[in-house]
């Protein structure tokens, strides 16, 4: 029994649990004074409910045996997995997916807070985890799955996690359509910074994890996680630095999230040279699609798809550019091998494709459902959702009791 | 009676409250606001730090008192001394109103006028 694998799967899957309130406090710190609950609630009771799907059926359904596009029944509540198959190593294989089926979904938020049904949002979870999630996580992680049968590389989800849930905030946001009066600020900065500091945190669980084993591959993938990120971060502040004058602390902690997403896949496979071409070309990729998105109708109201999916693209394809084979045994781009950047493509554009139908078609339904609906009253809207939907205030200014 | 409310910077509250105390103010209170005066408002990042907007939000401190008249000139005094930037005042400074007050009431007491202050 390999317990050092052991001991770091446990501790990487905790480490991406992590992520998720580190989310709830990033996207949290963005919007308005009035709508801050509802924005941490978004991402934490994901951990609640999805927790629950995935142990029922989500892992059945995405690494169930299953064919080419899905996985089967075999796992539900996971009926099968006895605590010692693998010396323990199969049941954490459950756990340490969990967490990524939890911060998946809490990163679409993002583009509705401030107006989303918090109702409305619990059938979402359910179902997005089920109709979404689950298939994509099966083509590219699954031995069965047709992107991973075709070579596709991505580490630790820079498809299955970060493109896959940009394109659903795109749907959402679209959806949902316009806040009815968006704030300019954020209303509380040290929280931004902070979510993105637990999010810097628990990516090393994330990608360093990513290979099961506590390995030297894991070393690298936490090597090539940190430098992205600081790349990111200082390229970004660089811009904001140039074309404000002055460093902005939100958009340092953009640009390292920013280079954490692009890092994602290529984390396996990638040296630490690579890291920071990935790293740059995030903070510059992804700086420049927040300014286009501001120009544009869609009200993605924290960019969730000029970072994740800007950055999960731009990752997707650096992976296939600047994959090294001493690092994960694939040639990229740079060794020669133009085929692969054509493998990532493809599981780009069918995960764009699969999960923005897929998604709108989701909403659509929810939205005629009666008692559903995907957005709040006028009256709720501006009275703020953390009254509104969960009857609490973050902070109580007169103090009077 | 009169009520004198001064606008003025922040930093300066902690000058101001006991200049008050030692012109024989009997009491005041004070809060923090935001707004703009002659010097325009204050620039802040917006959309993830890749660009500014000017907003009619700078940090001032507004603390209001009631005093009977013959105190206006030193209790005006006190907040020139303590207010005012160091070197001759400057914009952003602040501004002080002054307004006629109808009755005062003491709660405890129910006393009224003058003696109520």
């Amino acid at each position: 029994m390999d317990t050092a694998n052991l001991a770091w799967m446990l501790t990487a899957s905790a480490l991406v649990l992590f992520m998720t309130p580190g989310l709830a406090f990033f996207y949290g710190g963005l919007v308005r004074a009035k709508n801050v609950i509802s924005t941490i609630m978004y991402s934490f009771i994901a951990m609640a409910v999805v927790s629950i799907v995935w142990v029922l059926w989500g892992y059945s359904l995405a690494f169930g045996e299953g064919g080419r596009f899905i996985g089967d029944l075999s796992f539900v509540g996971l009926s099968g997995i006895d605590i010692n198959d693998g010396d323990g190593m199969d049941l954490l294989f459950v756990v340490f997916q969990m967490m990524f089926a939890i911060i998946t979904p809490a990163l679409i938020t993002g583009a509705f807070v401030e107006r989303f049904k918090f109702t409305t949002y619990l059938v979402f979870l359910v179902l997005w985890i089920t109709f979404v999630y689950a298939p994509i996580c099966h083509w590219v992680w699954a031995e069965k799955g047709w992107l991973f049968d075709a070579g596709t590389l991505d580490f630790a989800g820079g498809t299955v996690v970060h493109i896959n849930a940009a394109v659903a905030a795109v749907a959402a946001a679209l959806l949902v359509g316009r806040r009815r009066n968006p704030g300019l600020e954020p209303h509380n900065v040290p929280y931004v910074v902070l979510g993105a500091g637990i999010l810097w945190f628990g990516w090393f669980g994330f990608n360093a994890g990513s290979g099961l084993a506590a390995n030297g591959q894991a070393v690298n993938a936490f090597l090539v996680t940190n430098t992205s990120a600081a790349a990111a971060a200082l390229t970004w502040g660089l811009l904001s630095q140039f074309q404000t004058g002055k460093m902005s602390a939100v958009g340092v902690a953009t640009g390292a999230v920013a280079g954490l997403v692009a890092i994602t896949p290529a984390s396996g496979f990638v040296g630490v040279m690579g890291s920071i071409a990935i790293g740059f070309g995030a903070g510059m990729l992804c700086y420049f699609a927040v300014l286009l998105r501001n120009k544009t109708k869609l009200d993605d109201a924290l960019d969730v798809f000029a970072v994740h999916g800007i950055g999960g693209i731009w990752g997707a394809m650096a992976t296939g550019i600047f994959a090294a084979t001493a690092i994960g045994g694939v040639p990229g781009v740079i060794e020669g091998n133009i085929g692969q950047l054509g493998i990532q493509g493809v599981a780009v554009g069918a995960t764009l494709v699969y999960s923005l139908v897929v998604t709108l078609g989701l909403l659509k339904i929810l939205d005629i459902i009666p008692g559903l609906g995907l957005r709040v009253s006028e009256r709720e809207e501006d009275e703020g959702l953390d009254i509104s939907a969960h009857g609490e205030r973050a902070y109580i200014r007169d103090g009077a009791d | 009676m009169l009520k004198v409310e001064a606008i003025i910077r922040p930093e300066r509250i902690s000058q101001l409250t006991p200049a008050l105390d030692a012109v024989g103010c009997t009491g005041y209170h004070y809060a923090n606001i935001t707004g703009q005066g002659r010097q325009g408002g204050v620039e802040v990042s917006v959309g993830r730090g890749g660009q500014t907007t000017v907003r009619a939000a700078v940090p001032k401190t507004l603390i209001t008192t009631v005093i009977p008249d013959e105190l206006l000139e030193k209790v005006i005094d006190a907040i020139l001394e303590a207010a005012r930037s160091p070197g001759g005042g400057n914009l952003g400074d602040g501004k002080i109103f002054v307004s006629q007050v109808l009755d005062v009431v003491r709660v405890s007491s129910g006393e009224r006028g003058a003696i109520a202050l």
